[in-house]
């Protein structure tokens, strides 16, 4: 049996930063991440200073957490190759966030991505160059994904944000408070310098045969098409709490809630960065550093960081309020629009439905390899349906890697049972 | 230069840039249907961080990968649906 003190889920700003105070107190650490590096999804491909792991750290890439493992304070990991139970004293989540998607006639066309999802694409290597893009849905991200995707020579068609100008320059006033935010707003603003950045405006279609040719915006009463090869569209981000829900975790406002210690509700569990709510890279460091510091008791350093996390936190609370979704993006389905992409469940049938654990039992919806991450969010929004209680494996697994955990092997014999 | 690797997509050989993912070598070659849907649309990747599984292939063999988590390595051999 792998035996660690603190074993960090997610390698990300905060999984590193938690790794890194966790060792420095010298506990023995793990971190685990499903991708093939540190650096979560902000700091992608990049490699310096930021993504290098403190000597010492054991990590497993390419990993990802299948279910709890046989006994208390195990979990049940498996890469592309095996499975492993690995026992810790405390566990620290990192998990970071996804990225938001409502659905739309056409979203599910090859081509119309995520906005952080074409982003992911560029920086493993797709060729942007002389390409066109609309970047659309929400939140500061869209700005960001379009001045790197302009900078790999990508041609931006338009930015369009939902959220009002009003709501926007307000953010942009809250930002004044945070002078290293406002030199990177400055940066993103004269690399975007030309492209056009609409406010109140969204895609309600695209359309294409295979793949992606056109979008259709609306922006009040006006509506028009533009034709583009690439749509990244995104609606902010949403905490990734399916592992917290598993150990029994408890939530707040779809995020996992934590105290001043960052420690959640389980004993021995604690959490930190955008899966406890979404505020950004410098506030997943300082809940990072105080979760590590934290867990290995050492609450003087901890406590010392609790004030730079107030201040970052009031940021977390203006992009919330300013980027808040409108409500005419709940009627852009149609009755043949897919909602759930794994299973292919229409929103005419969704509409016939009370409640999400309906949906699934009649329809399917859910029920695919992604297990609601996509259209759990979705029917959230759209119908206000909460999703049901997260069951193990929290992702696809292959059996191999369940049947090393005994309880498993019973349920497996009793499913066989005539 | 980037170092080169060569996959095979669909029994054509592609040469690649090392360090790409699946994913991205796919659109790369004009890929746009990574699979059929469960009405039989194509699809392709959403979301690139392993999130959503639209971008399922079969790699070496082995179904329902997903290529944006998986880096491309020489002599791999990719199937869409």
């Amino acid at each position: 049996m792998n035996e660690v003190d603190v074993l960090v889920i997610g390698a990300g700003p905060a999984g590193m930063a938690a790794a890194t105070s966790a060792q420095e107190s010298g506990a023995r650490v793990a971190m685990v991440d499903d991708n093939w590096s540190a650096g979560g999804q902000i700091w992608r491909g990049i490699h310096d200073s930021c993504t290098r792991i403190p000597a010492g750290v054991r990590t497993l890439w390419g990993t990802q957490v299948v279910a709890r493992g046989t006994s208390e304070h195990t979990l049940l990991l498996e890469d592309s190759k095996q499975a492993v139970e690995v026992a810790f004293d405390k566990l620290i989540l990192a998990t970071g966030a996804r990225e938001l998607y409502l659905p739309f006639p056409g979203w599910t066309l090859p081509g119309v991505m995520g906005a952080g999802g074409l982003q992911a694409l560029v920086k493993s290597g797709l060729g942007i160059h002389g390409k066109s893009v609309v970047i659309a849905g929400s939140g500061p991200l869209l700005l960001a994904v379009a001045a790197y995707l302009r900078k790999a020579g990508a041609r931006i068609k338009l930015i369009a944000e939902q959220a009002t100008t009003k709501a926007v320059s307000s953010f942009a006033f809250h930002m004044v408070r945070y002078p290293q935010k406002m030199r990177q707003a400055a940066a993103l603003k004269l690399s975007l310098h030309g492209v056009p950045y609409l406010r109140s405006c969204w895609v309600e279609a695209t359309e294409g045969e295979g793949r992606l040719r056109s979008v259709r915006l609306r922006q009040g009463r006006k509506s028009w098409t533009e034709d583009c090869d690439y749509a990244g569209i995104g609606y902010g981000l949403y905490p990734n709490s399916e592992l917290a829900c598993l150990l029994g975790c408890r939530l707040r406002a779809n995020a996992i809630e934590v105290n001043e210690w960052q420690r959640t509700s389980v004993d021995g569990v604690f959490a930190a960065g955008e899966c406890t709510g979404i505020g950004g890279v410098d506030l997943s460091l300082l809940e990072g550093a105080i979760a590590g510091y934290a867990a290995c008791g050492d609450t003087g350093r901890a406590s010392r960081l609790f004030g730079k996390r107030s201040h970052a936190k009031r940021f977390a609370g203006a992009l919330g309020r300013a980027f808040r979704l409108r409500e005419e993006l709940r009627t852009l389905p149609r009755p043949e629009t897919i909602i759930c992409r794994c299973e292919d469940v229409l929103y005419e049938k969704l509409q016939q439905m009370s409640s999400f654990r309906a949906a699934k039992l009649h329809t399917r919806c859910g029920m695919g390899p992604c297990q609601a991450r996509i259209c759990g969010v979705a029917t959230a929004f759209l119908f206000g349906w909460r999703t049901d209680s997260v069951r193990p494996p929290i992702l696809p697994a292959r059996a191999a890697s369940l049947a090393i955990r005994k309880e498993f092997q019973r349920e497996a014999d009793l499913k066989v049972l005539p | 230069m980037p170092e080169n690797v060569t996959i095979e997509v669909n029994g054509s050989q592609l040469p690649v840039a090392a360090g790409m993912s699946v994913a991205t070598a796919l659109f790369q070659a004009g890929e746009f249907r990574f699979r059929v849907s469960a009405t039989g649309q194509p699809r392709a990747a959403l979301c690139g961080m392993g999130i959503c599984f639209e971008c399922r292939v079969t790699i070496d063999g082995q179904a329902n990968c997903r290529s944006c988590q998986i880096l491309v390595r020489d002599g791999m051999v990719i199937c869409t649906s």
